[in-house]
């Protein structure tokens, strides 16, 4: 191996089970040129760990306590080579539409997980160019089809925050990112405000001006703001602009 | 088969529905006054047995025509001129029956006197003849009715066994497929242990698989193939998985459908403990309470778990199970409650009945 001396590939492994781990360790000690920086039973932990410590390589697990694998790789917003591990055969087309690199269904043999790590070597190397995903989409790629999200994961450096959709105000576009209102609070994601509109239930969200997403169930009236526009007036205060376009929506929603 | 030849009664029951109607011809007959009444009844006995059976052949040509599959013109035509062929066959045996009686000295010039009542006779042939045809007509459709009764019973009967084999059908793959990475693991670390857990999970599989074949087994059985599936979590999930269990002595012998609550231990898990960094306990109660079972199984869980797929499937699979076996005499209710879920069934307490 020609990175053999050189640099070592920094790996983090997620799993809540520690044999899960333990085999994962145990493959790996025949690959010399990997380095285990750090292993984790959960998702917080994950994605503390990984924000922090920056690793080139990922064996995550899907299903585990606090956030799922698919939620740890969103707020860490890609960066690194991710290796999906799990019993389920269920998930691995969104795996794919992450930029997974691979997709070890358990149990593997040791020569199934060398072919992973081949595969690694080949996208951390650039033979395979790594689709550069923006946040944004890894996001929607993320979210499972057909269904609406019911929360929100947010991280504020290794902090991370789970927003549960019902408790969301109002969600404001800025620049790359939204700032999403809950509680009198504001938590700032990086995503695009029609992508996190795709992802809301319209039952309950609207996006009633280019900027701005309304949670339905908090607004309390609708007043008058300057010619062609008005403002929404939500529980607690706040008031949001709404657009024509906007308020003709809205109409129709409290019409019914 | 003719329905009324198949049996003995039903030809009994036939012959003697055709008794108001030899009487009937007879006093068609005297009416006239040409006949004295010990000839009408010595032509009208023997002749309508004769024609009773002539009125049997109809049923086929009724079974040929379907009534809802035939035009209406060629039932018409057809029927009447099965009734004109037959009337005029059992005319031709009165004219000749009754120039034999004419000969004996009994019944002298019996013959001339009869024919005027040809006409009569032989409108009154072709009415019961078409009096037939109805008949079997009615008795075409009850039958149809009570068969596609019969199919829907049969129909419902074999939809149930179905639904019931396939609820039966339930060891979750993702356990297997997890449980035998944990062996994978242990093979190399602790070959030991890997040969406890291969046992332990071949005992909770053969089980399981044994099980499915049974329509009830006592509480006791269940609780083992509880414990031999912890056995297998335990492996996997290490002090994570803790199980506290109260069960009444008195209840272990009591009937239940197999594999009913091994699932909810199953969902405490997956649903539950699985999603806590620290673990948890499930709580398993079973008490009598008169004349039936009280089952409670609670487990701590994460109210903010990240969501799983096909949750509640195994929940609603109890609850039908539950429906199909006892209909309300068994209740079943699931749910949060504070810091735990909760899942509180009760079943009438059956017990196998004791050989005097």
């Amino acid at each position: 191996m020609s990175r053999e001396g050189e640099k070592k590939i920094r790996a983090i492994l997620v799993d809540d089970e520690d044999l899960a781990r333990q085999i994962l360790r145990e493959y790996l000690a025949a690959h010399t040129d990997i380095e285990i920086v750090a292993e984790c039973a959960n998702g917080f932990d994950a994605v503390k760990a990984a924000s922090e410590m920056k690793p080139d390589l990922l064996f995550l697990d899907i299903q585990m306590p606090k956030l799922d694998g698919f939620e740890v790789l969103e707020l860490l917003g890609g960066g690194m080579a991710v290796v999906f591990v799990t019993a389920y055969d269920s998930y691995a087309i969104r795996a794919f539409e992450v930029h997974a690199v691979d997709y070890l269904l358990k149990p593997f043999s040791a020569d199934r997980f060398g072919a992973a790590l081949a595969r690694v070597k080949e996208r951390l190397a650039g033979k395979i160019s790594t689709p550069a995903m923006p946040p944004a989409e890894l996001a929607a790629a993320a979210r499972p089809p057909a269904q609406y999200l019911d929360r929100v994961v947010v991280r504020d450096g290794t902090r991370v925050t789970i927003i549960p959709v019902a408790k969301l105000d109002y969600a404001e576009a800025q620049d790359d990112y939204v700032a999403l209102a809950v509680e009198g609070k504001q938590h700032l994601k990086q995503q695009t405000i029609a992508s996190l509109e795709n992802a809301l239930d319209p039952a309950h969200f609207l996006r009633v001006h280019r900027s701005y997403i309304v949670n339905l169930d908090r607004v309390t009236r609708i007043e008058p703001y300057a010619k062609d526009s008005h403002v929404a007036v939500l529980q607690g205060g706040a008031k949001i602009p709404v657009s024509r376009a906007g308020y003709s929506r809205l109409r129709a929603f409290l019409d019914r | 088969m003719h329905p009324i030849l198949s049996k003995y009664r039903r030809l009994g029951y036939y012959l003697l529905a055709w008794t108001p109607f030899a009487a009937l011809f007879a006093l068609l007959l005297r009416v006239p006054g040409t006949i004295s009444w010990r000839e009408a009844i010595f032509i009208s006995v023997p002749l309508t047995i004769l024609y009773s059976f002539v009125c049997l052949s109809p049923w086929y040509m009724c079974r040929a025509r379907p009534l809802d599959k035939s035009s209406p013109s060629r039932l018409i035509s057809e029927h009447l001129l099965g009734a004109l062929v037959a009337s005029g066959l059992w005319l031709l045996a009165i004219d000749f029956g009754t120039f034999k009686f004419a000969q004996t000295p009994y019944f002298p010039g019996l013959h001339q006197r009869i024919v005027p009542d040809y006409p009569l006779v032989f409108v009154c042939g072709v009415l019961l003849y078409l009096f037939w045809v109805a008949f079997y007509y009615v008795f075409i459709a009850i039958e149809a009715s009570k068969d596609a009764e019969a199919r829907v019973l049969q129909a419902g009967i074999l939809a149930r066994e179905a639904e019931l084999k396939a609820l039966k059908a339930q060891v979750n793959p993702h356990f297997l497929f997890n449980s035998l990475n944990s062996i994978s693991a242990l093979t190399g670390s602790d070959p030991p242990r890997a040969r406890e857990m291969c046992i332990l999970l071949g005992e909770f599989l053969r089980r399981t698989l044994g099980l499915g074949e049974k329509s009830a087994i006592p509480l006791e059985e269940e609780l083992s193939l509880i414990h031999s599936f912890l056995a297998v979590e335990k492996v996997r999930f290490g002090a994570r998985v803790q199980m506290t269990e109260t069960v009444d002595a008195a209840a272990l012998d009591v009937l239940l459908p197999p594999l009913l609550l091994q699932p909810l231990i199953e969902n405490a898990v997956v649903h539950g403990i699985a999603n806590l960094v620290a673990g948890g306990t499930i709580r398993l109660s079973v008490l009598p309470r008169d004349g039936s079972l009280a089952i409670l199984v609670e487990n701590t869980f994460d109210p903010e778990a990240p969501p799983r797929r096909k949750s509640g499937v195994g929940l609603a699979n109890v609850r039908q199970r539950l429906l199909t076996r006892y209909g309300n005499r068994a209740s079943f209710q699931a749910g949060p409650s504070g810091e735990l879920f909760r899942v509180a069934i009760s079943i009438p307490a059956e017990r196998e009945a004791v050989a005097p």
